[in-house]
């Protein structure tokens, strides 16, 4: 499939009878599976758009880069649930700056679906602390499995990654739809039980 | 934004966007809903093609950062293009921007509508 953002593409306009749109962001490092997730999801094409970054805050080897300006692509896609209402999933990588590039991203969000993966639980860190540091986003923890990685416990997972009480956990390989709308589900379940205990308890 | 190094095509934008790195208004979201006003009225000679692109595209109902993906250009300049367009009356802004986090009505319905996928 490719995302073939390059190529010219007829607009997918949708329902006449949409007018209202929420978010979720799918959050994560590099190629852990955050472009999957969405295209299993999305009714259209995935989409990619694109900001420019100095290198030097991106992080990548300014030696390779002589104008030290580079872009920060973001993935998302899109499924239009009920009749009236388009629920957009925004990929970005973990750390604030790559939110930051896009105003008002992670305002407004239904939460953050953080994708892990178990081979490489550290760089899960950072995007936790991010997200627990500069964000009341509700988040839902997605551990994709991946043909080679270590099958852990959920339980354990949870433990590894010091996740607040509550926080669900789900796993699976997100390149089949049932698993990426259950991921989806989990986390909008979960932002709803929160949002209702904030009510009661205000 | 404008830290010493940033160069996001300044002399590029600053033209397309006739001298302004800043949307008119700032409820714009990538996920906000637009849609081409169908008045029949034409947009002055003096607008650009990138106005006339955005127009075009949004015939139907998409989302600021879909439009940014079709026309290759970046959600942030897209959004100065849309806050032209939307005060001249030719855009229209469908969906109301949620802050903070959404409500729970809308949030049932959401659920409602994953699970009914």
């Amino acid at each position: 499939m490719g995302s073939a953002a390059s190529e010219p593409r007829t607009a997918q306009h949708l329902a006449p009878t949409v007018d209202r749109s929420v978010k979720v962001l799918v959050v994560g490092a590099f190629g852990v599976g955050k472009t999957t997730l969405i295209r299993a999801v999305s009714e259209i094409p995935m989409l990619s758009t694109e900001e420019s970054i100095t290198t030097a805050s991106v992080g990548v080897d300014p030696r390779r880069d002589e104008k030290r300006t580079t872009t920060v692509a973001m993935d998302f896609g899109r499924v239009t649930v009920g009749s009236d209402t388009a629920l957009y999933l925004f990929g970005t990588p973990g750390q604030r700056r790559f939110w930051d590039l896009w105003s008002g991203l992670a305002d407004g969000a239904v939460g953050a679906l953080v994708m892990v993966d178990t081979r490489d639980l550290a760089q899960s860190f950072e995007v936790l602390d991010q997200l627990e540091e500069h964000t009341r986003l509700p988040v839902a923890v997605v551990v994709n499995e991946f043909p080679d990685s270590p099958r852990h416990a959920l339980d354990e997972v949870r433990a590894a990654l010091d996740l607040p009480k509550g926080t669900p956990v789900v796993s699976g390989d997100v390149r089949g739809r049932p698993r990426a709308v259950e991921a989806l589900t989990t986390l909008v379940a979960h932002a709803l039980e929160l949002r209702r205990a904030e009510g009661v308890a205000a | 934004m404008h830290s010493d190094g940033y160069r996001d095509h300044p002399v590029r934008s600053y033209v397309l966007t006739g001298g302004r790195a800043h949307p008119t208004r700032n409820t714009l979201r990538p996920e906000t809903l637009l849609r081409a006003v169908d008045d029949g009225r034409e947009l002055p000679g003096t607008a650009g093609r990138h106005e006339r692109a955005l127009l075009q595209t949004c015939r139907g109902t998409l989302a600021l950062a879909e439009l940014a993906a079709y026309l290759h250009l970046p959600v942030s300049l897209v959004a100065v293009l849309v806050s032209d367009l939307v005060d001249g009356g030719y855009l229209a802004v469908l969906s109301t921007p949620v802050h903070d986090l959404p409500d729970t009505d809308l949030l049932e319905e959401v659920l409602d509508g994953l699970r009914g996928l």
